[in-house]
């Protein structure tokens, strides 16, 4: 077990599997998407109150899911590198902040298309918007920071602090709307418990879910490749994948 | 869609892009990274 973890973290080791297994992620992910999307634009019935703006939510909901699950992902990586300094602990929480900023400015953007016809307007200063404006800073805090350095692995090492000291604000997002008086709705398909969501509504939803977070799995396991390659380039293994890349 | 299809579609229509970026931000990156080691 522990020998299979150590191999794991070994550039060439984890670049196949990576190579390996993301194509199949890659597939899992459309095909979930796919009847996730279809399934909430064609078959889902039109919400009783909010008659077909409901439809938002099979983008909207994922997207801050999967927001919220890759900055603590980011943070759990941020924590490895720190104690253990395992470079592709690093490696991982360098690709999962530009993923996680893309879904965190997905679910902003979707949020504010629901919230004019719904509320009247694109944008209030309630506390579920302004924490997430605020995860998404984080992500651009971490982007930015770990640009600022010419040393890969010291720009890494102070991302992994901002981005464990940030993890705070992951559960600030997720109970904003018990916490304090929002106008964004409470927790309806996320709830612990009985879902007050009917089925036909939330079985897409739930393959939109996991088809958003297999998604951006392969994509953070494209750019934990990217990292792994630029970081070892000049190795032996790195010039024999070159030879065998296609197209070359 | 009931007077809602600009919201509707337009969020659909923003979140494929992302979707879209995501696949295509790495692949890019790859093959320039690729080609850097090519000329060096």
């Amino acid at each position: 077990m522990w020998t299979w973890f150590h191999r794991l973290a070994s550039p060439p080791f984890f670049f196949r599997l990576a190579e390996r297994w993301a194509p199949w992620l890659g597939v899992a992910a459309l095909v979930l998407l796919a009847w996730g999307w279809i399934g909430g634009l064609v078959f889902a019935p039109p919400d009783y109150q909010q008659k077909d703006a409901f439809r938002i939510i099979y983008v909207h909901v994922p997207a801050a899911a999967v927001s919220l699950s890759l900055y603590t992902l980011m943070a759990l990586a941020g924590a490895v590198a720190v104690i253990w300094r395992m470079k592709l602990a690093e490696c991982v929480l360098v690709a999962t902040a530009p993923v996680g900023a893309s879904m965190t400015v997905v679910a902003l953007v979707t949020g504010m298309l629901w919230g004019k016809p719904m509320w009247g307007t694109y944008w209030v200063w309630d506390a579920r918007l302004t924490s997430e404006l605020v995860l998404l800073f984080l992500y651009l805090g971490v982007i930015g920071l770990y640009r600022a350095f010419d040393d890969p692995r010291a720009g890494a090492r102070a991302c992994a602090l901002l981005a464990i000291v940030g993890v705070v604000n992951v559960p600030i997002v997720k109970y904003s709307v018990e916490w304090w008086n929002s106008l964004h709705q409470g927790s309806t398909i996320m709830k612990l418990g009985k879902p007050s969501i009917a089925l036909e509504m939330a079985i897409p939803l739930y393959a939109a879910v996991a088809g958003t977070l297999l998604f951006c799995g392969y994509a953070i396991l494209r750019r934990v490749q990217n990292e792994l390659l630029w970081r070892e380039r000049g190795t032996q293994w790195v010039r024999e994948l070159r030879v065998g890349e296609p197209g070359r | 869609m009931s007077g809602y299809a600009p919201y509707v579609w337009g969020s659909f229509g923003f979140t494929a892009m992302v979707l879209a970026w995501n696949w295509w931000a790495p692949r890019s990156r790859r093959r320039r990274i690729l080609e850097a080691e090519l000329d060096e």
